[in-house]
């Protein structure tokens, strides 16, 4: 019987949701700034100090405080901030004396090239590890796979990273240590020296990946209209892929874009041992520099990324859940 | 007994099964057998239903007629032959072709069966494609006309939406399309029609006995339902344990059955009438002018309302019985009583005192004195705790009982639901659905309360079992004086139970009505519906029951200010039950909400009483 809700075509129905969860990943991302700037005002010490080194008068500390505002109130930097934030313009770096969006702009790059190239390489890896263990549950494969993940979520990056170097760089001298290409590199000199991080990312976040898939996809094959559709003589293949994996989707990419979410921040590490000139190891040196409008805007990147992922995720279960959809 | 009673020996014979075990292995390496030396042959074109309670290995017996086994467990059989086929023999991908295309599979619960996230017909066609039979196009067009003959609703469109768009009856239809599309020889039916509400089993019954002759197919229904069995069947196997106990046509088996099981299973389906309580006459709970629901309450209508204006009362040691089919109300009313979701008008009483509608908000001895007995014992009951536990927490809350005290109150508690003391040390994982169903009466027990609600208790439970906590719960409210209120869908169990039934169609009391004039047989036109959809073991039921006029599938009301009954109501009058609320008729012990005066209603065809007439 048609329910008086399905009377409205789907996209007035999904419209609203998706709009709804937009607005709330906007509010989010507004209390996020707000965070950003109460912590980061928390550091001990402060540009100016740092600019001037120890032997610094506290008149000079005054004057040059003045000159950078750093002596207005916080909300009247808050919302300074803010603004030249959503305009786009965050402002001079302290240390580096050019504007922040161009050390950015040179930086940014280089973290989604890695953060990508990771992400295809994993998801395949994931979704084929997961389907593969969750057909063979409690098997021989299965288990095997489940030891390799669970080892894997287990191990450190940093540890991965340097087994790697010390396997592929030391030993067979077959991959760069450092991953520094200069601009005019050939594809596969990029390539090769995007080997090792992407390897090290790759393992830490395909072991979280594949264990959700597989959760998700067991979940559905014990589902009664897996054993319909067996009962209707539909192969197995086919009943994986046009059965299960429709209804697999939602949580599967929920878990995904949680664990992706992770190579923006948490390639850190990584980009520290690899010495890769990305966003991560940036916003380290902001921390340690006291640059404020530098490190502010990168955890503002980093929690926008974060958010976006989110909300792609939920657009995306959103528009697989057939209640919702049809 | 032979392979192929003697009476069938002279037609063909389209299935056959000799000497099928199945087994599970265990991890340990044990083999246990569920299912053991079963025989049976089918004449081609009849039907013949596996009947058994739960773990007697009736779907497990029908799924090994397609090479299939739940829970890795092995089949082995000196022949399972379907047409030409040899089953028994068959490869893994040789039955996958088999499979959906010469032997077809409709599951119990549509609702599960479907895939929530693929429109109807690219499930129903899917046979068709995937066993390259037709392309895309014959394939709809076949299915179209199939959802045709199958009196679905629109059926140029009802494909194109999900499972979760159409009722639950049609839903079924769908499978019973999905299942003939490909012409198979042998169709198993599991329980096809047990999930679903009586009115609207009728007629699912009604197309599913006709889709079948029309479609020529052998056919296995599988089912727990005598009455229903007798219906469609030709021939009966009774199943107990895995084994066969006997196996006859369905006159034989429900007019002389040779087993003492059967005539157990017979005895049990059709509940006695017990004798009216010795009630006293003072009230002891008093529901007057309830309104409820669901959303934000304005202006005391909820958003969502889903009891209106329900008042009754009940004596200390009657029971009273809440019928209504799925979604009518019936655990929402419960709800109210206990004060799980604070009504948003109307009073409870018990006694002179009137309850304060939400839970929070009432005292510890007001709390005591309502207790609900829910229907799933396995989620009501703290799996990791022991039965001493869970019986020991009321006792403390309640009474304050601690150490010896509440020992020996534990033991007589025990004693009251006829369980051994050896269960007290078991959590409720290590117990039968009864004997779980029976902690959770007695933890409600435990309080001491006046009154006892309990929601669909036995519904979850076989027909012997239920029959057996029916008699449990009408001992102790009799000894005891505990006014209990018995939610069914159940007419004819309620029936038997109750001294009053109350009768909920869509939120509405439309009946309240005491045993003695309920076997009058003068009804509210819903409730003369329900007793009339209930199936009698009578080969002739359903046949007599499609003569019948009134349009039984269910729909949704026309207007909140209209009878709500009125879109199914073969008795309506045109003038006053379109354009106003009907009023409500009282006289002494039956009042019913209706246009209609006493006099013009219609009396039941054959009442629920017709039911224990049969087998005499």
């Amino acid at each position: 019987m048609a329910r008086s809700e399905n009377s409205r075509p789907a996209w007035l129905r999904i419209a609203p949701l998706i709009l709804y969860r937009f607005a709330s990943s906007l509010l989010t991302l507004f209390l996020v700034s707000a965070v950003v700037f109460t912590i980061s005002g928390l550091l001990p010490g402060d540009a100016a100090q740092e600019l001037l080194g120890q032997s610094a008068t506290p008149e000079q500390i005054a004057a040059l405080r003045h000159e950078m505002g750093l002596d207005r109130s916080a909300p009247v930097r808050y919302f300074d901030w803010l603004t030249s934030i959503v305009t786009g313009d965050p402002g001079v770096s302290y240390v580096a004396n050019m504007p922040v969006r161009d050390i950015i702009a040179q930086r940014l790059p280089n973290t989604l090239v890695l953060a990508g190239i990771t992400a295809v390489i994993s998801v395949i890896l994931a979704l084929v590890i997961g389907i593969v263990s969750a057909i063979n549950r409690g098997g021989k494969i299965d288990r095997v796979l489940n030891i390799v993940t669970l080892s894997l979520v287990a191990t450190p990056e940093f540890l991965v990273a340097t087994l790697g170097v010390l396997i592929f760089s030391v030993k067979l001298l077959w991959l760069p240590s450092i991953s520094l290409a200069p601009d005019e590199a050939s594809w596969t000199e990029t390539l090769r020296s995007l080997a090792l991080p992407v390897l090290s990312l790759t393992f830490v976040v395909v072991a979280q990946m594949a264990r959700m898939t597989r959760a998700a996809v067991v979940d559905q094959l014990e589902r009664p209209y897996v054993e319909m559709a067996r009962l209707k003589g539909v192969p197995f293949r086919r009943i994986v892929l046009f059965h299960v994996m429709p209804n697999a989707i939602g949580p599967v990419v929920n878990a995904m874009a949680l664990s992706l979410s992770y190579l923006m921040g948490g390639a850190l590490i990584v980009e520290t041992i690899f010495n890769y000139p990305g966003l991560a190891s940036l916003m380290v040196n902001a921390v340690t520099s006291r640059d404020m409008p530098l490190l502010q805007s990168c955890a503002m990147i980093f929690c926008g990324v974060y958010l976006a992922m989110m909300l792609v995720a939920d657009v995306i279960a959103i528009l697989a859940n057939p209640r919702l959809r049809a | 007994m032979s392979v192929a009673g003697r009476d069938i020996a002279a037609k063909e014979i389209a299935v056959e099964v000799r000497g099928l075990d199945i087994a599970v292995h265990e991890a340990s390496g044990n083999r246990i057998p569920i299912v053991r030396d079963i025989s049976f042959a089918i004449p081609r074109g009849e039907v013949l239903a596996l009947i058994g309670e739960s773990g007697s290995g009736k779907t497990t017996i029908a799924l090994a007629l397609m090479g299939y086994s739940r829970f890795g467990a092995d089949i082995a059989a000196d022949v399972i032959r379907v047409g030409d086929m040899r089953i028994d023999k068959m490869s893994r991908s040789e039955l996958t072709r088999v499979r959906g295309r010469r032997v077809s599979y409709i599951a119990q619960s549509a609702a599960s069966g479907f895939n929530p996230s693929r429109t109807i017909l690219s499930q129903v066609i899917e046979p068709l494609l995937v066993h390259r039979l037709a392309d895309r196009k014959t394939a709809e067009a076949r299915a179209v006309e199939l959802f045709a003959s199958l009196a679905l609703p629109s059926p140029e469109t009802i494909g194109s939406r999900y499972p979760h768009q159409v009722s639950g009856g049609q839903l079924q239809r769908v499978m019973v399309a999905m299942a003939l599309i490909t012409e198979p020889e042998l169709v198993i039916l599991d329980e096809p029609t047990t999930a679903l509400d009586v009115t609207t089993q009728v007629e699912v019954l009604k197309t599913i006995k006709l889709a079948m002759k029309q479609s020529g197919a052998t056919a296995i229904y599988v089912s727990h339902d005598l009455a229903v069995v007798a219906q469609v069947a030709d021939r009966i196997a009774v199943l107990k344990d895995g084994t066969m106990c006997e196996e006859g046509s369905v006159e034989q088996i429900l007019n002389a059955p040779a087993s003492e099981y059967t005539r157990s299973l017979m005895a049990a389906a059709q509940p006695e009438a017990r004798p009216d309580a010795q009630a006293a006459p003072d009230n002891v709970l008093t529901v007057s002018s309830i309104t409820a629901g669901y959303g934000r309450i304005r202006d005391g209508m909820p958003a969502k309302p889903v009891l209106r204006d329900v008042s009754f009362s009940i004596r200390r040691g009657a029971a009273l019985g809440v019928i209504g089919e799925s979604g009518s109300g019936k655990s929402t009313l419960a709800r109210v009583i206990a004060g799980l979701l604070p009504a948003a008008q109307g009073d409870v009483m018990l006694g002179d005192e009137v309850l304060p509608r939400a839970m929070a908000r009432r005292s510890r001895e007001q709390l005591r004195r309502v207790q609900i007995v829910f229907q799933h014992a396995d989620t009501a009951l703290n799996p990791a705790q022991t039965v001493r536990e869970i019986l020991a927490r009321p006792l403390a809350f309640y009474h304050g009982l601690k150490g010896p005290a509440a020992d020996a109150r534990v033991a007589e508690l025990l004693d009251l639901i006829q369980l051994p003391t050896d269960v007290l040390a078991r959590r409720s994982s290590e117990l039968s659905g009864g004997q779980k169903q029976r902690v959770n009466l007695a933890r409600a027990l435990a309080a001491e309360p006046d009154v006892l609600i309990c929601d669909e208790v036995t519904s979850a439970l076989d027909t012997v079992v239920a029959a057996a906590i029916l008699d449990l719960i009408d001992d102790l409210r009799r000894n005891l004086g505990i006014a209990t209120i018995f939610i069914s869908h159940d007419i004819s169990n309620a029936h038997a139970f109750c001294d009053d039934l109350l009768v909920l169609y869509a939120g509405s009391v439309v009946e309240l009505v005491s045993r003695a004039r309920f076997s009058e047989g003068l009804h509210h036109p819903y409730t003369r519906l329900l007793v009339d959809s209930v199936p009698e073991m009578d080969t002739g039921w359903l046949a007599r029951r499609s003569a019948a006029d009134a349009p039984a599938i269910a729909r949704d009301a026309i207007s909140p200010a209209l009878c709500p009954f009125l879109p199914r109501c073969s008795q309506a009058i045109v003038g006053a039950c379109d354009t106003e609320w009907p009023p409500r008729r009282e006289r002494d012990g039956q009042s019913i909400l209706c246009h209609r005066d006493w006099g013009e209603l219609r009396p039941s065809g054959h009442g629920v009483q017709g039911r224990t007439t049969v087998m005499s």
